[in-house]
């Protein structure tokens, strides 16, 4: 049961990033379907910020700790923002269509990162690293099962639900986030208000692919403790981020909850001792149940949780 | 009105600004488009020498061409691939022009496989003349499927569905991996070729019967669109649903007509995809058609007949991308993916320049003189 | 509290383009602690004038002072700093946010803190004696409610100076009342109030003084105390402009429609029209006059079948006398049906019945014209859907405020905008583009649309342009009843005339025409009557040839109905 709720968490954290990144982005009015492209290249960076930091040691089989961390998340940051700058340059400024653009990005976004992973990034020491930055509070196996489903996770498990948790607060509690949820509703009335429509969705975008990027980068690292497989599974996680927005109602800290949901069913089908077809219809249910939710809140109609209203349109002022 | 708060803020920065465009030739168009293309492939072939072994420019065109006319046989699969692009293109400009957001191309063509496998599977022993028909209806039905439940849940409720049918796409994925699991006893995962209900080759070639039927059907969707009292319909219902209700246009049986019309045609692509091509299915089988057929019919300006040049030209860039991923030693198809990955990112940027025009300060008092008339 | 000037404004002028001129020559002020009315008919330039002391326009001529400093105001936020804040008509708000979010938002120089914002929009709430719910979200809200969010977003800035745009034009007299009320507090307590609206009744009510604009100039500032309800009406509407336009008398005028007890009610449960009565006649033009949103368009839509009626009738006569008979509708039981009523006659003159008759036989006798109406059929137009109101022969060319909203489709073509009414006809699958094209040739030569061909989006046209093809291709329809509502709006001279004589022509064709317009010397010149309409019901009706101006002007205004002066 603990390994279970272990694994379904570790697992969650990957969606955790990438809804968290997609959040932002939609509450801003952006449908970015490209977060599956800006996982893997947050990947990429964050493979390669490893790579290089254990070239400069002079075992890199010991890595420390913090400086894993700070390489990774720094050129992972890098390569995300790189991708949600493209995206950005495109649907705000020049009010291209964000569906076309998104789709664009992720097939352009995967490429490169596998690109990158196959020829530039020398994985010999990656075990190693892995575990490092995999390692929890509490390692021993003997610890009391409690301690072990709370405290046994990497820091990027830690640093992924604050991140939400401080979304949340800075979403409903800061002027930042007023402004931000304001332009994703009525961009018009929130320029007319002296709002900087422009600036705001550009950073929303930037930290948003931030944040995504980060999932996939965990996903690398911590929970594949540093092996590689290829860009198309961090792809389909991409996707099943998007759907959690949906799940989550746009809500950051439903969203720690949502993620583990999806992350249990996903590792139900693994755990589980049913027959194969089961484990398939297991791992089919994270959908099913985005839709229904979908469907449930457009029949409700409950102002709230709904997409914001002006998801997916460009602004162009002179239209007001 | 409020627009003319731009006016002052110009007092502060006089640089330019942005107007949308009146009117643009189809000239203009073309050059526009034109040279984003040749961007595209000017980043890409740089790229490629970056990356690769000794890919020089010339190189990399010269294999670009080899790889898609280099043999007949290329030259059949290069119409094969486009005529199935194109297939999917036309499932969906329907939907498109009437504003429904239809991303589960991928979805209801692989629905579409699905249930030609699955006649093939269990019936087999029928002989083909009964089967293939069978077959073919029960593809139709799986993407119809696949389509009209978006779109009367959009009809009635107004559910989004650009979520709704993405959803639908890994529900499809989701299916396939469960049929197969029921199909293939040995856990491989892979369904092998199936021998029932195989499409007959015509005069001795397997691609003809699949190029005419999906080229036809582009010029039939045109001139659907284009000539009948349904297509019509669509595009006052994608224009102006006011005007819709206004004029007494059934707007939820519009949108379900024409999500069943989108859905048959994804359905009929996998048919062909499950029938005259692979003789399997896996959850990639619909190629992520899905997606890229979006690219195709949006650069097309969901005109059919001009998806016949956008079609050709995504898959020729396709097609060719593999030879060039085998001369200049790259281990797999991840270079392909970032050349049409920059492709794309160039003519979608030049759609700025076909929407809008920049206006600089000295012509704006023209241009304002000239809106507000 | 000194009575000072804050705001003076002096030989204001805005132009939009190179014809228009919106504001010519404005110079007046406000005084602190002041409720001064802008008065004025549409298209007056009231709203203009106010938006260029709110920052949204820049006056091209003349000069701003602020308690007499000259001022640039650039920007709404300009305005703020100098405390000018205005109320549009449009609300400017985020339905998914409450109240104290909504009025927050944007503020930037001071700490976000929601709970100290409820503070103090509450004691501005009993200070000014409101009423409002910091937490409600705005989609919960009544319009009354959102109102008060907007003036409270204003306040909140520290505005001392407030403009509001026909504020009552969307409240109940009770919420009116309650307005008032806080208009009232806030004068007291020094704020200076300008409020634009046209309703002579609210001006004499609240304002201490009253500013009247006619065609974009000052006429004159008077003090509500020394005028009365008839000499403000006279400023604003002016003198008598003769116009040129042909006005043969009515032949042979013919009830075509009769509406009675007519009242509609949105759906917030207000009436919207209340007891209408009146008949529209062959062969004449029924003027409407009214100020903008007194009920016109819901009355149009009433009859066309776009909006639901709640009470009363409209009946329509098809002119059937001595024509023959055909299934229209293509309803064989409706024709026997009329047949046993003793509708019909022969072509001798006697009476007709189909009893015996096979069905065959019927349709042939039909066919062959064999069978004539013996009077008008009197058809219940309630419960008839929009179409088949307008298969009967009842057009509208409306021209709703965005022009392109429900008449046409801007991203299409002429020709299949053409098509929208027509398209169905038959009963091939297959467009016929032939006779639209045909028709679409015909409207831009005979009504001289200015554009490249007949396969140009009707978006590129221009207004005037727009509204021939909008026009002609209702008239091209051979209605029976024709409305048109603000054929004319953002015409030139030339254009608007053409469409007058289009107007006139069909009514000397015997169409029954309803005109709603709102130039008043261009009604008293086009119609035959002017039916005036304000807040839902009907205040008069006049004959145009006789009628004055300031007459009409007075009925625009008046809020108890009266008796028929014609």
């Amino acid at each position: 049961m603990v390994t279970f709720v272990v694994s379904a968490v570790s697992l969650a954290i990957v969606f955790l990033y990438g809804c968290l990144g997609e959040t932002l982005m939609e509450k801003a009015g952006h449908l970015n379907l490209g977060i599956p492209g800006i996982m893997c290249l947050g990947t990429a960076g964050g493979c390669l910020g490893i790579a290089l930091y254990q070239g400069m040691l002079s075992d890199p089989s010991k890595p420390s700790w913090i400086l894993l961390i700070l390489f990774s998340i720094f050129f992972s940051v890098i390569f995300s923002s790189f991708g949600g700058s493209i995206y950005a340059l495109l649907t705000v400024s020049l009010r291209c269509n964000q569906n076309i653009t998104g789709l664009a990005l992720t097939t352009f976004g995967s490429g490169l990162t596998q690109l990158i992973m196959d020829k530039y990034v020398d994985r010999s020491y990656f075990d190693a690293a892995g575990k490092v930055i995999s390692r929890g509070f509490v390692n021993n196996s003997d610890a009391p099962g409690i301690l072990k489903a709370l405290l046994s996770y990497g820091f990027f498990v830690y640093f992924g639900i604050v991140l939400a948790l401080a979304a949340t607060f800075v979403l409903n509690r800061t002027r930042v986030g007023l402004h931000l949820r304001s332009i994703g509703e009525n961009p018009a009335t929130a320029d007319a208000a002296g709002i900087n429509v422009t600036l705001y969705k550009y950073l929303t975008i930037i930290v948003g692919s931030s944040i995504a990027g980060l999932g996939g980068l965990f996903y690398t690292m911590d929970y594949l403790k540093g092996s590689w497989e290829n860009a198309s599974t961090i792809e389909a996680f991409g996707w099943m981020a998007i759907a959690l927005v949906i799940f989550t109602l746009w809500k950051p800290n439903v969203s720690i909850l949502g993620s583990i949901v999806f992350g249990g069913f996903y590792i139900a089908a693994f755990v589980l001792n049913g027959s194969s077809t089961q484990k398939e219809l297991l791992k089919l249910l994270p959908y099913v149940i985005t839709v229904v939710v979908l469907i449930f809140t457009s029949i409700v109609k409950k102002k709230g949780s709904q997409a914001p209203a002006a998801l997916g349109l460009s602004y162009f002022r002179e239209e007001r | 009105m409020m627009a003319v708060q731009e006016q002052k803020k110009e007092k502060k920065e006089p640089l330019f600004h942005i107007v949308r465009r009146t009117d643009i030739s189809t000239k203009t168009k073309a050059v526009i488009y034109a040279i984003a293309i040749l961007a595209g492939f000017l980043i890409s072939s740089l790229i490629c020498w970056a990356f690769g072994e000794d890919a020089t420019p010339i190189d990399f065109f010269a294999s670009m061409f080899t790889g898609a006319f280099g043999t007949k046989r290329l030259i059949w699969l290069l119409l094969q691939d486009m005529a199935l692009l194109l297939g999917v293109s036309v499932a969906l400009v329907p939907a498109f022009k009437m504003k429904f957001w239809n991303l589960g191309g991928n979805g209801q063509v692989l629905m579409g496989c699905l249930a030609s496998i699955f006649c093939m599977f269990y019936f087999g022993d029928l002989n083909n003349v009964i089967l293939i028909p069978l077959m073919l209806v029960a593809s139709l039905a799986a993407g119809v499927l696949w389509a009209a439940i978006p779109g009367i849940f959009k009809a009635y409720f107004d559910t989004n569905e650009s979520l709704f049918t993405l959803m639908l796409n890994y529900i499809a994925q989701g299916l396939v991996a469960m049929f197969i699991t029921i199909w293939v006893k040995s856990g491989s995962g892979v369904l092998s070729p199936l021998s029932a209900g195989n499409l007959p080759e015509i005069g001795g070639n397997r691609y003809i019967l699949i190029i005419v039927v999906l080229f036809l059907l582009a010029g039939l969707m045109y001139c659907y669109l284009r000539y009948t009292k349904h297509g019509y319909e669509l595009t006052v219902v994608g224009e102006s649903p006011n005007t819709a209700k206004y004029i007494g246009i059934n707007v939820k049986a519009v949108i379900i007509r024409t999500l069943i019309l989108s859905g048959a045609i994804a359905g009929l692509v996998g048919f062909f995809l499950a029938a005259g091509i692979n003789h399997t299915v896996s959850t990639a089988s619909a190629n992520n058609m899905g997606f890229t057929a979006i690219m195709t019919s949006w650069l097309a300006g969901f005109n059919p007949l001009l998806m016949f040049a956008s079609c050709f030209f995504i898959t020729f860039v396709n097609r060719g991308m593999q030879e060039v991923r085998m001369n200049f030693s790259f281990e797999n198809d991840s270079i392909s993916n970032i050349v049409v990955g920059i492709i794309y990112f160039c003519v979608i940027a030049v759609s700025f320049f076909i929407t809008y025009q920049v206006v600089f300060r000295k012509n704006e008092t023209k241009t304002k003189a000239k809106e507000e008339n | 509290m000194d009575n000072s000037t804050v705001i003076e404004l002096k030989h204001i002028t805005k132009r939009f383009g190179s014809k228009v001129v919106a504001n010519r020559d404005v110079s007046m002020d406000v005084k602190r602690g002041e409720i001064l009315s802008v008065l004025g008919e549409n298209g007056c330039g009231k709203t203009t004038l106010m938006n260029m002391i709110a920052g949204i326009y820049y006056p091209d001529e003349g000069q701003i002072f602020i308690n007499g400093e000259e001022v640039q105001i650039h920007s709404p936020g300009d305005a703020f700093r100098y405390k000018i804040g205005m109320i549009h008509q449009h609300f400017k708000l985020i339905d998914v946010f409450s109240a104290a979010e909504n009025v927050v938002l944007g503020i930037t120089d001071e700490k976000y803190d929601l709970n100290e914002a409820k503070q103090r929009i509450t004691a501005m709430a009993e200070k000014y004696g409101f009423h409002i719910d910091c937490d409600k979200k705005i989609h919960e809200m009544s319009v009354s409610e959102k109102q008060t969010v907007e003036i409270v977003k204003v306040l909140y800035r520290g505005a001392d100076i407030l403009i509001l745009d026909e504020p009552t034009a969307v409240l109940t007299p009770q919420e009116i009342r309650k307005l008032f009320d806080v208009l009232r507090a806030m004068r007291s307590d020094g704020k200076s109030i300008l409020i634009i609206t046209h309703k002579l009744n609210e001006v004499m009510e609240i304002s201490d003084r009253v500013a009247v604009l006619r065609k974009g100039e000052h006429i004159a500032t008077v003090k509500t105390s020394e005028t009365s309800e008839s000499q403000l009406t006279e400023m604003m509407v002016g003198e008598k402009v003769e116009l040129n336009i042909d006005r043969p008398l009515p032949v042979d005028p013919k009830t075509r429609l009769e509406i009675k007890g007519l009242t509609v009610t949105d759906i917030t449960g207000i009436k919207v029209l209340d007891n209408i009565n009146f008949e529209a006649k062959s062969g004449e033009i029924l003027g409407i006059a009214g100020i903008a949103g007194s009920g016109q368009r819901e009355l149009l839509e009433a009859i066309t079948g776009l909006q639901k009626i709640s009470e009363g009738t409209v009946t329509y006569y098809h002119p059937k006398k001595n024509k023959p008979v055909s299934f229209y509708h293509k309803s064989f039981k409706r024709v026997s049906e009329l047949a046993a009523e003793g509708a019909f006659h022969t072509k001798d003159g006697a009476p007709v019945s189909f009893e015996g008759k096979s069905a065959k036989e019927i349709r042939d006798l039909v066919d062959e014209g064999e069978i004539i109406f013996n009077e008008d059929e009197v058809i219940d137009l309630r419960g008839k859907s929009p179409r088949e109101i307008r298969e009967l022969g009842i057009h509208l060319s409306f021209v709703p405020e965005d022009r392109l909203g429900m008449g046409l489709v801007g991203n299409m073509d002429i020709v299949d905008n053409m098509m929208l009414r027509s398209y169905k006809r038959g009963h091939s699958i297959t467009l016929d583009r032939k006779s639209p094209s045909d028709l679409a040739d015909k409207i831009i030569r005979e009504l001289q649309v200015a554009t490249p061909g007949s396969h140009t989006s009707v978006r590129k046209l221009s207004g005037g342009n727009v509204q021939k093809v909008l026009v002609g291709r209702e008239i091209a329809a051979a209605p029976t009843v024709l409305m048109a509502a603000y054929p004319v709006r953002g015409l030139d001279i030339n254009s608007s005339y053409m469409i007058y004589n289009l107007l006139t022509d069909q009514k000397k064709n015997g169409v029954a025409v309803i005109f709603v317009g709102e130039d008043l010397d261009v009604l008293l010149a086009l119609c035959d009557r002017i039916m005036v309409v304000n807040g839902g019901k009907v205040t008069g009706t006049v004959d145009a040839r006789t009628a004055k101006k300031d007459e009409i002007g007075l009925l625009m205004t008046k809020t108890e109905a009266e008796g028929e002066k014609a």
